[in-house]
């Protein structure tokens, strides 16, 4: 139902789909708005550097079995623990070493961003969605249902994140599929947040109350005139969480409840690097970097997508 | 006032209600109790006495209410691998969680509102490009990397401090830095942010017109201002703390509630991992409470809302 009933005086059959369209943005402007975005994006050197940063590790992942010669999971007992920079028999450099059962470590380094990537992504869609369908509802709709939503989040957010996560999968078991879904489904908050908060103030501005005015359905305000507007820090808090989801991952892993051996996992390398630490250093130590460079990456990226785009925002 | 504490206080016994129905149903999200609490080879007869004896033939909300009524009291049933009230357990191992994450917060606090003020008043120099970096870099660094880290330098290499263990300040230095580090680097970046919005403002610059030295302006007339969302955001900080506690005592070996609880969850003993997850949750919940009603305090405009 429209808010403003005062506005069906308005509609004429026909009338309306050609009158108000020559009202929305032509395309060819949306395209000028994403060059000038771009174009203010790229003079941000940090966050060019941190989406260089993070292609590299989203081409190395995709291109991995180019990048090594050696089999990530493939064992060589003969040659366990050896040194960054060592030779095996057939003369193949390791050039991060070997771990305890004399598998390349920088094949594992290069494999490992696979689920890392992976999950990051499909955590951060389905917990996006999430929370933007929550954010448009509470925010549009306010009242009880918004309360109801926001309790919710609050709900969730009493929960030590780890904790909760480990109690569910270690019930659940751990498989790649476990994973993304416990994590999408517990980060939902953030996303509601920013959404519902830029909802609120859009709610009130001239266009949608004019779109509401001539009739407009509450759907068709919501996703052709709140939406992309809500979009932005819809955006910059997706980039900022994929960050947070890589090092939920590898610490999932790191506990030896993330994808489960034996598959490279960061996280899991790390657990095995630390088992090795008086003997091995690079074993825990170059995984972990992988990590570091990955997150920072999108950090910086994510930061300066934010400057960029709205400079008030608080995420 | 006392309205908005009334709907405050009800807020949080709403939220401590769904954390008990969410920590009461992880046992059930297999869809079967009896088969997760019960060893893998338990027999049939087994698991059907087992679900006789713990009522898990009663109807879904009759066991909640049980469950419910056990947990206001302390009561979370007996530890499957220590044979003791499992919330006794929890309890015995709350104070080293406490004195971990007081300590990291403390050296949070301690680093981040001086780097942070630094920065915003020496905007643009060295000083202030380093601690951005370095602030970058501490929310980049997974709490796990940097523990194994700080290990293998401090005391595999150089052997100057002990790798685990609960003990005096040199058993607590290598834990609290691992996880107060994370929230160091948001307390710099939210104080330099909160800095530099405030002194950007009309009474900072009449109070420099009048003619106050620039450091009681910075750190009377500012930071009082800046203060407010760095006191909400420490209530929030010690979820963060308290979650994160289960990475760093698993790497220190710190007998704390985290440790305990992922040992838990290896062992299948969820009465305790029950215990744990809602006494931690329940204890943010209430100092966010606290946080909340002294930030009233602090900023009596939140009252009107």
């Amino acid at each position: 139902m429209s808010r403003h009933p005062s506005g069906r005086a308005l509609e004429r059959p026909g009338a309306r789909e050609s009158k108000w369209r020559a009202l929305e943005r032509p395309g060819a402007r949306e395209l000028n708005d994403w060059i000038t975005f771009l174009g203010r994006l790229a003079r941000r050197r940090t966050a060019l550097f941190g989406l260089v940063v993070v292609a590299l590790v989203i081409v190395t992942s995709v291109a991995a079995p180019l990048l090594t010669p050696f089999d990530p999971i493939e064992q060589d007992i003969t040659q366990r623990l050896k040194a960054p920079g060592a030779r095996d028999a057939a003369g193949r450099l390791h050039p991060l070493g070997t771990d305890h059962l004399g598998r390349d470590l920088l094949a594992r380094v290069i494999y490992g961003a696979q689920p890392a990537l992976l999950v990051g992504f499909a955590a951060v869609v389905i917990s996006g969605l999430l929370g933007m369908l929550a954010g448009l509802t509470g925010g549009y709709f306010g009242g009880w249902i918004d309360d109801v939503l926001m309790r919710l989040a609050d709900i969730q957010l009493a929960f030590p994140f780890i904790l909760l996560a480990i109690a569910v999968i270690g019930v659940l078991g751990a498989s790649l599929q476990t994973i993304i879904i416990v994590i999408g489904v517990s980060s939902w908050v953030v996303y509601a947040r920013v959404v519902r908060a830029a909802v609120f103030s859009l709610r009130e501005r001239e266009f949608v109350q004019a779109a509401q005015a001539l009739g407009s359905r509450d759907g068709r305000v919501v996703l052709r005139h709140i939406l992309p507007n809500a979009f932005t820090p819809w955006l910059v808090v997706a980039t900022l969480d994929m960050a947070r989801v890589i090092v939920i991952e590898s610490a999932l892993s790191f506990l030896g409840l993330g994808v489960q051996p034996p598959t490279p996992t960061w996280g899991g390398m790390l657990a095995d690097g630390r088992v090795y630490i008086s003997t091995a250093w690079w074993l825990a130590t170059f995984p972990g970097l992988a990590i570091l460079v990955t997150v920072l990456g999108i950090n910086l990226f994510g930061d300066g997508l934010r400057d960029t785009l709205d400079p008030r925002l608080k995420v | 006032m006392r309205v908005y504490l009334l709907r405050r206080l009800l807020q949080s016994v709403l939220v401590l209600l769904g954390v008990s129905f969410v920590v009461f149903g992880i046992l059930f999200l297999t869809g079967d109790p009896a088969l997760v609490l019960l060893p893998p080879d338990a027999s049939a007869e087994d698991v059907a006495k087992f679900r006789q004896t713990m009522g898990f033939n009663d109807p879904f909300l009759v066991q909640y209410g049980r469950f419910l009524f056990g947990a206001l009291r302390g009561d979370f049933g007996q530890s499957v691998r220590h044979g003791e009230p499992a919330f006794d357990l929890v309890m015995e191992r709350m104070p080293a969680t406490f004195e971990l994450s007081g300590a990291a917060l403390a050296l949070a606090l301690c680093l981040a509102i001086p780097a942070g003020i630094v920065s915003a008043v020496r905007r643009n120099t060295v000083l202030d490009y380093v601690s951005t970096v370095v602030a970058l870099l501490g929310q980049s660094m997974p709490t796990f990397w940097l523990g194994i880290m700080l290990i293998l330098l401090f005391s595999v290499q150089l052997n100057l401090l002990p790798s685990s263990g609960r003990g005096d300040w040199q058993n607590l230095l290598l834990p609290a830095i691992t996880l107060g580090l994370f929230t160091t680097a948001r307390i710099t970046r939210l104080t330099r942010s909160g800095m530099l919005e405030v002194l950007s403002q009309d009474y900072i610059r009449t109070a420099r017109a009048k003619g106050v030295a620039n450091p009681p302006v910075v750190w009377k007339h500012a930071l009082k201002n800046a203060a407010i969302p760095i006191v909400t955001i420490v209530g929030i900080e010690l979820g963060t703390l308290l979650g994160g506690s289960v990475i760093t005592e698993t790497i220190f070996a710190w007998p704390g509630v985290g440790r305990l609880s992922v040992q838990a969850i290896y062992n299948r003993d969820y009465p305790v991992v029950q215990a744990a997850v809602f006494t931690l949750s329940a204890t943010f919940v209430l100092v966010n409470l606290v946080v909340d009603v002294l930030y009233t305090y602090l900023d009596p405009r939140i009252r009107l809302r």
